[in-house]
């Protein structure tokens, strides 16, 4: 009897063996070099011709397959092909290891990205080359508000300003080709200076997760990267031309790449911009025209284990800002804040007078890379950055034509960063980095500094590690420390000097006494940690959580110190204060996600906690000779920043999809229990889009996007006295406009041409009802509507 | 190989000479403020030549610092009708310069205003013209009516529509804005 048992238990044993076809097999394909999830690996079993391919989180799956002995090809364009031998029994999960070769050959052109995978544990938002290339008549800045999460603080329509999580200039961090960006960004009205056209790929980090760039991007991290350039004997390029309505402007851009099979490669890239006065629906807006040419031209050598990298690229930007915009004080700013209209609309002309800007900004970087057996990679870079920025205004006589700010700031910055993989599991990055910075302001402008003259030393050493301890669960954790030291020369007035009392607490500073002026030598020296802590967990293919905590400390930025005067393209005076700490921000992220080709989303909510977090706000009123000016003052309190991000892709069918978007952020003063100012409106965007890729691409769609009126801001209105009516009145400087809702329209089709070209021609409409509407973030809202109606006609060869 | 040593080992050196070619920032010069007008001076003379001059002054010598102006005023003679002239200085600078020139070299892009306010009885004509005939107003004439206090504010306008029919319809931006009180004795 038990050996009867025995044989039918041998039996079924056997059949289950040789019968059983309905397992499962899969994993992930990594790169062999740093850990990288590969996507879009192909994986073909041998025996039975089923393939499949690795998707976005670079896993795969295969069923039905028996228990036995397999032999799998996995290949990649990147890639060597390698095969495998896998024994199947039951559901059986396998990890392979790719030796990424042609894109480690290209390490150093898409440093940004292997140098970064800049963070692991926060979702990063990415707008591609195609979606780029949709603004390229725009600024980066207009491309990036087409993320969830992220909005853009305007000044009109040319200056515009990324606001992650709502938060923007010196609290966003800005990487341009692996360099970070000092272009002043501490003012509201400067845009950062990037060609739109330079760059193939633009990313969003929001949170200061990603310490290999700063330690102080409180609102998060911007990172632009040029595109990748094959190894392989190669010549090609592309040309896009856009024209507008609104503005009757032209946007040119054109790239050409040279490559080889030893590994050298050129890129050279430029663009011009010229466009005339943008138009509101009902009326022109004066002055606000743009010239924009930009140049960039990289050349490298790579091979495996090293390669170098020179870049060089020159942004020039000449833009107006609204005549009607340009005040002399309260009275003036009553004025043009009753008026429905702007005070001065004058005919449409290509023309820029004063109030106008005029920057421009080169950037220069040579890095290169080693890699040693057994160690890891060494990464060295070096740059150079001088950005020249001058503002010119409304001035009588002699000094009509001379600018009234004229700022040059440099920057040199040398990185050396050393990534190695510890073991299988755990990835080391570590760093360091030295900054000298020297801005000098011109003296001649005849207008007092608002910056000062002052050098700056900065080192930074930082360090991340990342722990896969299993399949599913991926630990994050890094730490930065900052030192920072500026020697500067301040000129106050006697009477400022006085009223602040820092007669009291800073005379060691004062260097020399004038007439009306006091030169002191401030030197502030700011220590700073910053730590981030985060963990992504993979329950499946689709489904993934991420969670980050980290710590970020800024210091204060000249601007904040320093200020002490009329700022007069604000129309207001600011005051800095000497004695201001470094603000120092907690913040958490969550974000839970689904990714499938029907159906995606991500959910991501999240709490920034501030403390001594830098305001400027209105304090007083000032009478002077030219009238009356609003006072507002820098000072540090607490602060609280609450939101969440939505963001959902359905797809119908093959050819539709439903695009979704909700972001909503709430600031408070924790120490005066108001809101904080400029925190960006609920907003809703839902777009549907048409694709076909078998007819041409084609590509339609059209997109509603609906703004709600802020509702919680604070009460900075002031009261003026106005002798013709002999009474006070108040002036409101803080009301909301209200809601508003824009309709936009997309479209673009491709044409193949002749000898490997192709054209894409686009055509894009933009606030296709021609809504009239203010935007709360738009600096100039109390003056001009927003921009009115925009037909855009975007052509693009490939070649 | 031996290249890539060489290349490493001369940029590292170059950026040491690079971080360390600090040279000692000369100390910056002070910036005087070309345009800032910090004194405001309304003379008014009597044609009679029967009763005394009045001097009207706002002096805010630290510009948009916080020292407020410092205002003279003076009172006018019921009936009299005074011949005004306005100068406009710069004393940031040694000797001051006088910004009167520059406003009437560029007398098209400028406007003086002359507003009474609180029952103050006085009238304002007569303003000299800029370089088109119309309006400048550095130069004007002014009648002290019945007995009455009041305000008189001056205005200066920069690039302001000609002609226009006052403050109101004026436009452009305020460079000046200088209110005295006033009575009419």
């Amino acid at each position: 009897m038990r050996n009867y048992v025995f044989v039918i238990l041998l039996f079924s044993c056997i059949s289950s063996l040789s019968q059983n076809c309905n397992n499962s097999l899969s994993g992930t394909v990594t790169d062999i070099h740093d850990g990288q999830l590969l996507t879009g690996v192909t994986l073909i079993v041998a025996e039975t011709d089923q393939a499949v391919q690795t998707n976005f989180d670079g896993t795969y799956s295969f069923s039905n397959l028996c228990n036995a002995t397999y032999y799998i090809q996995v290949s990649h364009p990147y890639c060597l092909t390698k095969g495998f031998t896998v024994k199947v029994y039951g559901d059986t999960n396998k990890s392979f290891k790719l030796e990424h070769h042609l894109e480690e050959l290209n390490q150093i052109t898409i440093e940004g990205k292997a140098y970064g995978d800049k963070s692991k544990t926060l979702l990063e938002h990415t707008i591609n080359k195609e979606d780029l290339e949709r603004f390229s008549s725009g600024s980066v800045g207009d491309a990036l508000k087409s993320l969830s999460g992220v909005s853009a603080l305007n000044t009109g329509s040319t200056v515009v300003k990324p606001l992650i999580h709502g938060l923007h200039s010196s609290r966003v961090t800005i990487i341009n080709n692996g360099v970070r960006l000092e272009d002043q960004e501490w003012g509201a009205e400067h845009a950062p200076n990037v060609d739109i056209n330079s760059i193939s790929n633009l990313s969003v980090i929001k949170g200061a997760g990603a310490l290999q760039y700063s330690g102080d991007a409180v609102g998060g991290v911007i990172i632009a990267e040029t595109s990748k350039v094959p190894v392989k004997d190669s010549l090609y390029g592309r040309s896009l031309m856009t024209t507008t309505t609104n503005g009757r402007g032209l946007s040119l851009s054109s790239k050409l790449t040279k490559s080889y099979k030893n590994g050298w490669y050129a890129t050279l890239q430029g663009t011009l911009k010229r466009f005339g006065d943008f138009e509101a629906p009902d009326y022109v807006l004066s002055n606000t025209g743009v010239y924009e040419s930009n140049v960039a031209l990289k050349v490298g050598f790579n091979r495996f284990d090293y390669g170098i990298e020179g870049y060089y690229s020159r942004f020039k930007n000449e833009l107006g800002i609204l005549i009607a915009s340009h005040l002399g004080g309260a009275r003036d700013q009553d004025r043009a804040i009753e008026s429905d209209i702007p005070l001065i609309i004058n005919d449409f002309t290509y023309t820029i007078k004063a109030p106008r800007q005029d920057v421009t900004h080169h950037l220069a970087t040579i890095k290169g890379f080693k890699r040693f057996d057994n160690f890891g990679k060494l990464n060295f870079q070096y740059d150079f950055q001088r950005n020249n920025r001058l503002e010119f205004d409304i001035r009588r006589g002699d000094d009509k034509d001379k600018p009234a700010s004229d700022l040059q700031l440099d920057t040199h910055t040398v990185l050396l960063d050393i990534e190695s993989r510890l073991n299988d599991e755990i990835l080391l990055k570590s760093g360091v980095m030295t900054k000298y910075q020297h801005n000098f302001a011109n003296p001649s402008t005849g207008v007092r500094r608002l910056i000062p003259d002052y050098e700056m030393y900065d080192l930074g050493l930082y360090f991340i590690v990342d722990y896969q301890l299993n399949d599913h669960l991926l630990l994050e954790v890094g730490g930065r420390y900052d030192y920072s030291y500026m020697d500067v020369f301040k000129f106050y007035r006697t009477s400022f000097w006085e009223s602040r009392d820092y007669d009291q607490h800073f005379p060691e500073i004062v260097v020399e006494k004038l007439i009306n002026q006091i030169l002191t030598n401030p030197q502030p020296k700011f220590s700073n940690g910053s730590g981030t802590f985060g963990a992504t967990y993979v329950f499946s293919e689709k489904y993934k959580l991420f969670f980050n905590y980290s710590i970020a400390s800024r210091a204060p930025n000249s601007s904040e110190l320093f200020s002490e005067g009329l700022h007069h393209s604000a129309s207001r005076i600011e005051l800095g204060d000497l004695s201001f700490k470094s603000e120092i921000a907690h913040k958490v992220a969550v974000t839970f996600q689904r990714h499938s080709d029907k159906f995606s989303f991500s959910v991501n909510p999240y709490i920034n906690t501030i403390s001594d977090f830098i305001v400027n706000e209105p304090t007083d009123v000032r009478q002077t000779l030219r009238g009356n000016f609003q006072v507002w003052e820098y000072r540090q309190t607490n602060a609280q920043l609450l939101g969440i991000d939505v963001d959902a892709s359905y797809a119908f069918t093959e050819n539709y999809r439903l695009n979704s978007q909700f972001s909503l952020v709430k600031g408070y003063d924790r120490t005066l229990n108001t809101s904080l100012i400029s925190m960006p409106p609920v907003n809703i965007s839902n777009e549907i889009v048409y694709k076909n890729s078998d007819f041409n691409n084609i590509r339609l769609s059209l997109q509603s996007a609906y703004s709600f009126k802020q509702n919680n801001y604070p009460d900075n209105n002031f009261d003026i006295y106005i002798p013709e009516i002999e009474s006070w009145k108040e002036i409101d400087v803080s009301s909301t406009p209200d809601a508003y809702h824009l309709l936009n329209f997309n479209s673009s089709i491709d044409i193949n041409l002749k000898h490997n070209s192709k054209l894409t021609v686009g055509l894009r409409v933009t606030n296709v009802l021609n809504t009239s509407y203010r935007n709360y973030l738009n600096r100039l809202r109390y003056y001009a509507d927003d921009l009115g109606r925009n037909f855009i006609l975007n052509l693009k060869i490939n070649y | 190989m031996k290249k890539i040593k060489f290349l490493t080992l001369a940029l590292v050196v170059s950026t040491l000479f690079i971080g360390c070619s600090k040279d000692d920032a000369p100390q910056p010069e002070a910036v005087n403020e070309e345009e800032v007008i910090t004194t405001l001076t309304v003379t008014l003379v009597p044609t009679d030549g029967g009763s005394a001059a009045v001097t009207l002054q706002s002096r805010d010598l630290d510009g948009d610092g916080p020292d407020e102006p410092v205002i003279t005023t003076g009172n006018l003679a019921t009936g009299v009708t005074y011949s005004g002239s306005i100068v406009l200085l710069n004393e940031t600078e040694d000797p001051a310069e006088d910004i009167t020139e520059e406003v009437e070299e560029e007398s098209v892009e400028h406007q003086f205003f002359y507003t009474s306010t609180g029952g103050l009885d006085v009238t304002t004509s007569g303003e000299n013209p800029d370089s088109e005939g119309d309006k400048l107003g550095t130069e004007f004439t002014l009648v002290a009516g019945a007995v009455s206090s009041g305000t008189l504010t001056f205005t200066l306008r920069h690039e302001p529509k000609k002609p226009n029919t006052g403050l109101e319809d004026a436009g452009g931006e305020s460079d000046i804005i200088a209110t005295f009180n006033i009575e009419v004795q």
